[in-house]
């Protein structure tokens, strides 16, 4: 089965049959995507679908890794950190690290990136590329997935030199663009439903994790995964769960989350969590491998309601994969999950820990509504935050770029 | 509007052309936390915003069931506050007007006569910023032609949902007379489909998915034409 029968059978072949006649138009068409990882974290998870897709509809496309060393890569990270809010200046060898393996990288992409008639940038990790390529024939796109809504200024107005020259780029959410002088154009991210971490699960598979964790399958399950980390508010979390146990005493809570080796600061929250919910059997703090996918995923399918009580957040794509599970949503009133979770619909927006424990309490008193919330919720994100519609949105840009500003381009 | 507006299905007599389009969002910049900054910024703003505001988003990734039909509506009530000029906006029959610019206009009367009524809403700032945000449709061929009024009732549940955004909602901006394609389509045949043309006139396409509004004109068709072989 090609890739895009697979996709027509959780999204629709109306939804496949959409995308061949948009890709019509670009059949032959050289494209290519440039990040700075092949595996781990989630560019380079939506790569390794979008790519494939790309190709079966009749583009010509390439997938590069820029190759770098450690001062590049704590360059970027500090950039990655510093785009996110962190006040914290770049030091000039790490800057220079950055330029200098952006050459060393031209060297070797630059007959590729040259001929190519869109090439995708993603992140700051390539941003200097397009200057490095001055005989470029395509056009030139920067993907931003970062949440760059509040940047430490320096440090983008030393990105903005790089990233000004594209012939566009690409947010996320409107709140995360900046002023630049081409074209911004807005693209949710997406989640892949046929991944280890969406595909659909065995009931015994459910069974077994719930049976490794101690779970209890006969009493009420809240889950949230995420980082360690005080924008994800772990520790309301713990005490929304108490406040909720008053009135509901068989609750149990899950919080999951990845390991934080590298982040002094991660180590911090996780001790702070695990000293909340010490006294607690019914509280389990899962660290897990970051490539603990299935794992994850019958967690998520375990749980009655998922939480996601952040303060800040970017998109919450882990909001789009407890959705598209069929489980209601109690989520902080923030960034993306303003998007996704829609009160008494596909699950509940809170600003509190006693806030959180209301929701917590109605749902599992009203489990018909639950039902029809989590049946809401899995059509909300088939319809709107898959793969498909991601790429159908590329796809667009793409044909919009040929076309210039104009608002309504007709084709054929 | 200009004649180029009536492309697809222009001829009235003759096959209907199934088209489709997708959408892709921008973003303008432009920004507002003051209801006053909302009236500045809507008097500058593209009229392609305007567009992506009342019609555009229903394309957009985006909850379907939604409480108002037009983005502003919603802003002034959960962002701003204020029942009153939110129900007053969402009121608003974007195909009732000439042009956009007449929207526009009508747009800021009702935040003007608001302000007025209401001074304290000079300087309450909103819980959520409104982002002004445009886009860029591309309506391009299906191939699929539809040579009599019957066939709308088979081909109707195969369209994709964008394609019935593009005949459905997107067409009352093009048409003369504010109407869909489908409708504008049957005109062509006289007074024969007039009563279609009245039940089409009846389906509020703003409140619900474009999948729940595919499935209702399937119905409304198949209904009316397995009622007319009887």
């Amino acid at each position: 089965m090609s890739l895009l029968e697979a996709y027509a059978q959780v999204a629709g072949d109306d939804v496949i049959a959409q995308l061949q006649q948009l890709a019509a138009p670009l059949a032959g068409s050289k494209a290519v995507h440039v990040n700075s990882t092949r595996s781990g974290g989630g560019v380079a998870e939506i790569l390794t679908k979008l790519v494939p897709l790309m190709q079966e509809l009749g583009i010509d496309t390439e997938w590069e890794v820029i190759n770098g060393e450690g001062d590049f890569f704590e360059c970027t990270k500090g950039m990655h950190n510093t785009l996110q809010g962190n006040r914290t200046p770049l030091g000039e060898h790490l800057l220079r690290a950055y330029e200098q393996t952006n050459e060393e990288n031209a060297q070797r992409l630059r007959p590729t990136l040259e001929a190519a008639d869109f090439v995708f940038i993603h992140d700051p990790q390539p941003a200097p590329l397009l200057k490095l390529c001055p005989r470029r024939k395509g056009k030139w796109v920067w993907r931003c997935h970062i949440d760059a809504s509040h940047p430490f200024r320096p440090v983008w107005k030393y990105l903005q030199q790089f990233v000004a020259p594209y012939d566009a780029s690409i947010f996320s959410l409107a709140a995360f663009a900046q002023e630049l002088p081409h074209p911004q154009y807005l693209i949710p991210p997406s989640i892949d439903p046929l991944s280890d971490k969406n595909k659909a699960l065995a009931d015994a598979e459910v069974e077994s994790v719930r049976t490794r964790y101690g779970l209890d399958p006969q009493r009420p399950l809240l889950v949230q995964v995420s980082r360690f980390d005080r924008f994800k508010d772990p520790i309301g979390v713990i005490q929304a769960y108490q406040l909720a146990k008053q009135f509901l005493p068989g609750l149990q809570l899950v919080l999951a989350g990845g390991g934080a080796a590298d982040d002094p600061e991660g180590e911090v929250v996780l001790r702070e969590v695990e000293a909340a919910g010490r006294d607690d059997n019914d509280v389990h703090i899962l660290m897990l491998p970051s490539d603990a996918h299935v794992e994850i995923n019958a967690l998520q399918r375990a749980a009655d309601i998922v939480l996601q009580k952040s303060v800040r957040e970017g998109f919450g794509l882990t909001v789009t994969e407890a959705l598209w599970k069929g489980k209601p949503v109690i989520g902080g009133d923030v960034g993306g999950i303003r998007l996704q979770v829609i009160d008494h619909h596909t699950g509940f927006l809170v600003n509190t820990p006693e806030g959180a424990a209301l929701r917590i309490r109605y749902l599992l008193h009203q489990p018909e509504s639950m039902r029809a919330m989590g049946v809401k919720a899995r059509e909300f994100v088939r319809e709107n935050f898959l793969i498909t519609r991601h790429l159908r949105e590329y796809l667009t840009l793409m044909v919009a770029l040929l076309h210039g500003a104009q608002e309504r381009i007709e084709l054929g | 509007m200009g004649e180029q507006d009536f492309v697809g299905n222009g001829d009235r007599r003759g096959p209907f052309i199934v088209r489709d389009c997708a959408l892709v969002a921008l973003a303008t910049g432009r920004k507002a936390r003051l209801l006053q900054e909302f009236r500045s910024e809507l008097a500058a703003i593209d009229a392609a915003s305007i567009y992506h505001h009342f019609w555009g988003g229903l394309l957009q990734p985006r909850f379907a069931e939604r409480e108002y039909n037009n983005d502003f509506a919603a802003w002034v009530r959960h962002g701003i506050h204020d029942p009153v000029l939110a129900e007053r906006l969402a009121a608003l029959h974007p195909s009732r007007f000439a042009d956009l610019e007449s929207l526009r206009l009508e747009i800021i009367e009702l935040v003007d006569a608001r302000l007025d009524e209401m001074e304290h809403l000079f300087w309450i700032r909103a819980s959520q910023q409104f982002e002004f945000i445009c886009s860029q449709i591309v309506v391009f061929d299906t191939e699929q032609k539809l040579q009599q009024p019957a066939d709308l009732a088979a081909a109707i549940a195969g369209l994709s949902t964008s394609s019935i955004f593009y005949h459905f909602i997107d067409a009352r901006r093009r048409t003369p007379g504010g109407e869909d394609d489908f409708s504008f389509w049957l005109g062509g045949f006289g007074a024969d489909y007039a009563p279609l043309r009245q039940l089409l006139a009846g389906v509020d396409p703003y409140f619900g998915s474009l999948k729940e509004l595919r499935d209702e004109l399937a119905a409304l068709f198949t209904d009316y034409f397995q009622g007319a072989e009887q």
